[in-house]
């Protein structure tokens, strides 16, 4: 706990390294010029196909002061939880451990386990549980954080939790082939991760 | 006189009822003639009826078929829209280089199961193709990874060699992010690649589908390009949290990457095929309104014609008894 806490502070106050003209994306979507030419050269008669650059949403530049909220970006495969929201501080289950980030946090790409997020926004705080996923904070105090599955700590029932804990646990002392193993091996970390998320 | 008269009518009204003589490839005419009792001819409109009729029944069912593409489409643009955020981080992140010079190409096309759907499969296959011309030069080696059966049969004819993987019956069930992961992780695990390059039809509007074309680098590429400089040199300046080595996220995050890149492509494709699927019985439905049309003012002229021939015939012979 100690060894997370001073990692946050450092995090924070190391990072001020003020870059005039950065930025990982543009700030106007691009096209690639190359790509464009190329084709044309090889096949003039046919359009060249859009590529994603052209529909990307537009993200800020790098600011040179650390700007006051962190704008977060949730997204799942069916839905987009939270799509460029400004709040305070986030904190984000990565396999090395909860790792809070803070306005102006070092860029990092950060692998998740299962485990909770919580957003806190002023006084209030939303947890969800996810499951595995990335997380990318860049240098313009944008945070991404793609998962496959996620859901609201109230929604979980507790029930499930402990048969599926004790389930698991089951299959894993009887396993015998290395894939079972670590199927079971699976199924028991996330339901730890569960049952941790709903008493922690 | 008279009897004359009812007798011809009688024919007439019997002749529908009657088989009519079969159409043979001697007479492409419409009307066909009958060679009455006295020598009399009545022209059937036999013909031009059953043609009404088929061209009604093909209006409705084009119509039933927009009706269905036009609520399956509903259904699947709103989980298209939702999907929308999954790929936009890791562009921002690794940035989009379709221009990347790479040894091994590997082009995973996506097309529809099912026909009717306009030209959207044809323009997903001549954009592979193009591109496969594009990539393909001294020691670099393009292969195809294909998904559907329009674009399997396209390319079953001429590029045979060069495909690695066919797969089919992607939306037997409704289309999930589980089955696309493990569908992404089978390409992964039996294909050796440079970069992927998935070719889709991006869903603009119902009326518009952009070939679009994504590209997924593999970690040993994103590497050497973040190192030689270019659009992704800042790669470096991100700390890595968890794993041993950078080398093991880099290959978590491809793999990532591509699965959701892919889950995104085959929703687009599959609202791009409904969309295309409306506008072309949409065109279907129109079209055979304007036959029928054409074909009612022919029926009603040769049905004119017929009386009209009739009545002379009446009136001369009336007059002709007379004196």
């Amino acid at each position: 706990m100690f060894r997370q806490a001073s990692r946050l502070l450092a995090r924070t106050t190391a990072l001020t390294r003020s870059r005039a003209f950065s930025s990982e994306v543009p700030a106007t979507p691009a096209v690639d010029s190359t790509f464009i030419d190329s084709w044309k050269k090889v096949i003039p008669n046919m359009e060249p196909p859009s590529t994603p650059s052209s529909f990307m949403v537009t993200r800020p530049q790098t600011p040179t002061s650390i700007p006051s909220k962190l704008t977060v970006n949730f997204v799942l495969p069916y839905a987009s939880e939270l799509s460029a929201k400004e709040v305070d501080m986030v904190i984000i289950p990565a396999t090395t451990g909860q790792m809070g980030v803070l306005p102006g946090h070092v860029p990092t790409i950060a692998e998740l386990k299962p485990g909770v997020l919580s957003v806190h926004e002023g006084n209030e705080t939303k947890k969800y549980f996810l499951s595995s996923g990335f997380a990318f904070i860049h240098a313009n105090s944008v945070a991404d954080i793609i998962a496959v599955e996620a859901v609201p700590v109230d929604h979980i029932d507790p029930n499930l939790v402990q048969k599926g804990l004790a389930e698991f646990t089951q299959k894993l002392s009887s396993a015998t082939t290395d894939l079972e193993k670590a199927e079971a091996q699976i199924g028991v970390d996330v339901h730890s991760a569960l049952n941790s998320a709903l008493t922690g | 006189m008279a009897m004359a008269a009812f007798r011809r009518e009688g024919r007439r009204f019997a002749a529908p009822l009657l088989s009519p003589r079969p159409i043979t490839a001697v007479r492409p005419s419409l009307f066909s003639e009958e060679d009455g009792h006295a020598g009399v001819r009545s022209i059937s409109t036999q013909v031009v009826r059953n043609r009404m009729k088929s061209v009604k029944n093909i209006q409705k069912i084009t119509k039933a078929m927009k009706m269905v593409a036009a609520s399956k489409l509903r259904a699947i643009q709103v989980r298209t829209e939702n999907s929308r955020g999954l790929w936009q981080p890791f562009s921002a992140l690794l940035g989009d280089i379709p221009s990347v010079d790479v040894k091994k190409n590997v082009i995973v096309t996506i097309s529809s199961d099912k026909g009717l759907c306009g030209g959207i499969n044809s323009t997903a296959v001549k954009t592979s193709k193009a591109l496969h011309k594009l990539t393909s030069g001294p020691d670099k080696e393009t292969k195809y990874v294909i998904l559907g059966e329009k674009a399997k049969a396209q390319f079953v004819r001429d590029s045979k060699k060069d495909i690695e993987i066919i797969i089919t019956e992607l939306q037997k069930n409704p289309l999930n992010y589980t089955q696309v992961a493990v569908l992404a992780d089978d390409i992964l695990k039996n294909v050796e690649f440079d970069a992927l390059r998935i070719v889709f039809n991006k869903f603009h509007s119902v009326v518009s589908f952009l070939p679009t074309m994504a590209t997924v680098l593999s970690p040993e590429v994103v590497e050497r390009e973040s190192e030689s400089g270019g659009k992704i040199s800042e790669l470096d300046s991100y700390e890595i949290e968890g794993g041993e080595t950078k080398g093991e996220i880099l290959q978590n995050l491809a793999e990532f990457q591509f699965s959701c890149v892919m889950f995104n492509a085959v929703l687009e494709n599959a609202c791009s095929e409904q969309g295309a699927r409306m506008s072309a019985m949409d065109n279907s439905s129109r079209n055979a309104g304007d036959m029928l049309d054409r074909l009612t003012l022919t029926y009603n002229r040769t049905r004119q014609a017929s009386i009209t021939t009739e009545l002379i015939e009446i009136i001369s012979g009336a007059s002709a008894l007379e004196g």
